[in-house]
């Protein structure tokens, strides 16, 4: 159980995403930080701060609300109370880091950089997890689409030139060898050609 | 040296990343790239769209982008160490002039009319005057103060609606709330009432009438004409490394820049931005403004006003160090910053007009013969009405401004700017 007293770190996350949120969220309470608030909805975000008075907070870069925290270094009615928000005035890499990993954080002024470092990782980590998973995922959806396409162009070789199911993906496969293409690419243009001939 | 493409034929042109923001006013960035201006300046421009300024900034000051579209502020900003700690950006030129406005809902707009209709009706610098008669009823009646959006804190939106409303008596910190509201959501913010009134950049002020959510009751170039806006940002380090390469960078965008102030360029400009991955805004809420018409909704008759935004004329794409310093001035103004420096210094630095003039040295492109120009006087009503800016002597400008954060010792400035 959470014994790091760094647990009571109040930190938020704004991520419209919902499945990135809830990874992120998994991720920071694994890593002992309880006192997380996730937050979808941007609108008043600056209302939900002041009533949150969060320590560190997260949001992802592709969130145009990511302007309205700027509004945090600046002293103004709306900001009543004067706190310094930062973004980690650490080294460029982690800077360099954090942006690749698509996230960014605001981190109240005089918090230790030692403090903020596990949430920092933990967060990117996560969010690079997402990333993977999300191409994993369209890559799936590329192979089976892919897998369609060649069953739907074998079938139209098996009707018109009257082969077996593996003398057409032979004949395929065959085509896009001397082609130097691939099967999935060859498969596509039959099949374009066969919707244009009317088959 | 007419030409960069007659020595880079052949050669695979350059590629240099650009983020831009989907305004209005990126066109430069997107006609060099869509119409191959870059090309036959011997660079490809790769865009790259972006959500947010701080992105912006990040991106570029970590080198992921090689240049982008700025708020001409920012890099000023950057300068000072405000915001979030960044590299030194230096802008070698001015991208656009005016473009913004002020739009309110629908229910302050009928506030206003209700508060003071010649004024209102007359709009730009007078509306304020509506306005601050609705600011002061409210404090009567003990109702909520407005709530006015801007898009950043180190906008020119932010400074010159502060202006704009400090010429009519508001103090902007303390007698309205000024938020920040993202461009894309600020219409919604006008329909559910979360502000009444923005000062954003088109289309959003054209979207926000099209969509009967707001009224445009100022244009930025009704307050001050022919101002700042838009600035390429790049980092001093790189322009430093690569001179050619900014040079042709320069000159690109410079003959995209005239190229969009042909008039009959503008509506094929529309047709481009309207594109997905650029603006995505529907072609006719684009054409209006970027051809001189604005309607500006509530009854009002439409603006007729070739100046609305303008990409190349009247120097425009000069990075005056007078605009840079009068951004200091309303920097210090409104308490951003109160550490003194010397200001003349860090605009000779950010806005690099050594860099524009060599750039279009070869060009057929005028250069003013000074580097700061004054802004108002004689009473023409151009500088937030018949106020006047003096580029010899900022700190008695600012010393001459009623309404200013008090917090500011101008007196400590004194020293460092003799």
């Amino acid at each position: 159980m959470p014994t790091n007293p760094d647990s009571s770190l109040k930190i938020l996350v704004i991520d419209e995403n919902p499945i990135r949120r809830a990874i992120i969220e998994t991720g920071l309470a694994e890593a002992g930080f309880t006192a997380v608030t996730v937050l979808a909805n941007t609108t008043r975000l600056i209302d939900h701060i002041y009533k949150l008075d969060p320590d560190v907070v997260l949001i992802d870069l592709e969130n145009p609300s990511r302007d309205v925290l700027e509004q945090m270094f600046q002293v103004s009615r709306v900001v009543r109370r004067p706190i310094a928000m930062f973004v980690d005035k650490s080294d460029k890499s982690e800077i360099e880091a954090a942006i690749e990993a698509g996230v960014s954080a605001y981190i109240v002024d005089g918090l230790k950089k030692e403090r903020v470092k596990p949430i920092l990782e933990t967060t990117m980590t996560r969010f690079r997890a997402f990333t993977r998973l999300q191409a994993e995922l369209e890559e799936v959806k590329g192979a089976l689409k892919e897998r369609k396409i060649i069953e739907k162009a074998k079938g139209i070789l098996m009707r018109r030139r009257g082969l077996d199911e593996e003398k057409a993906y032979e004949l395929l496969r065959t085509t896009a060898m001397s082609q130097g293409r691939r099967i999935a690419d060859v498969a596509q243009a039959l099949v374009s050609s066969a919707d244009l001939l009317g088959d | 040296m007419v030409d960069a493409a007659n020595g880079s034929a052949g050669i695979k042109p350059r590629d240099v990343h650009v983020g831009f923001m989907p305004l209005t006013d990126c066109a430069p960035l997107v006609v060099a790239s869509e119409l191959g201006f870059d090309r036959r300046h011997g660079l490809n421009l790769v865009l790259h769209r972006e959500v947010s300024w701080a992105n912006i900034r990040d991106k570029l000051g970590v080198g992921n982008f090689d240049c982008a579209h700025m708020l001409a502020p920012m890099p000023v900003a950057a300068a000072l160490g405000l915001g979030r700690a960044s590299d030194l950006i230096v802008a070698p030129m001015a991208l656009s002039l005016n473009g913004n406005a002020i739009t309110v809902s629908h229910r302050l707009y009928a506030e206003m009319l209700a508060a003071d209709e010649a004024a209102t009706r007359a709009g730009g610098m007078s509306a304020a005057r509506a306005v601050a008669r609705v600011v002061r009823a409210r404090q009567q009646q003990g109702r909520e103060p407005l709530t006015l959006g801007i898009v950043y804190p180190f906008s020119c939106h932010n400074y010159d609606l502060r202006y704009w409303l400090a010429a009519a008596g508001i103090d902007p910190d303390n007698d309205v709330n000024l938020i920040v509201v993202p461009p894309p959501l600020s219409v919604d913010a006008l329909r559910t009432g979360r502000v009444d009134g923005v000062c954003v950049g088109q289309p959003w002020n054209s979207v926000a009438v099209s969509g009967g959510e707001g009224v445009i009751v100022a244009t930025k170039n009704e307050l001050w004409a022919m101002s700042p806006e838009k600035v390429l940002g790049v980092r001093e380090e790189w322009a430093a490394k690569n001179p050619a390469l900014v040079a042709d960078l320069v000159r690109a965008l410079v003959t995209a820049c005239r190229w969009l102030d042909e008039p009959e360029n503008r509506r094929e400009a529309a047709g481009i931005l309207a594109r997905s991955e650029y603006v995505g805004i529907p072609e006719p809420i684009l054409a209006g403004p970027l051809t001189g018409a604005l309607t500006r909704g509530g009854g009002q008759a439409p603006i007729a006003d070739p100046d609305l935004v303008v990409f190349h004329r009247g120097f425009a794409n000069f990075p005056w160090h007078s605009h840079a310093l009068w951004m200091l001035t309303q920097m210090i103004r409104w308490g951003q910053v109160s550490e003194p420096f010397d200001l003349k210094a860090l605009t000779e630095r950010v806005f690099r007009t050594d860099l524009y003039r060599d750039a279009v040295a070869g060009l057929d492109v005028p250069v003013p013969a000074s580097d700061a120009k004054r802004e108002g006087g004689e009473a023409d009503g151009r500088f937030f009405g018949a106020e006047s800016f003096d580029p010899a002597a900022p700190l008695a400008y600012l010393a001459g401004l009623s309404i200013r954060n008090s917090g500011t010792d101008l007196a400590a400035f004194a020293p460092f700017n003799p």
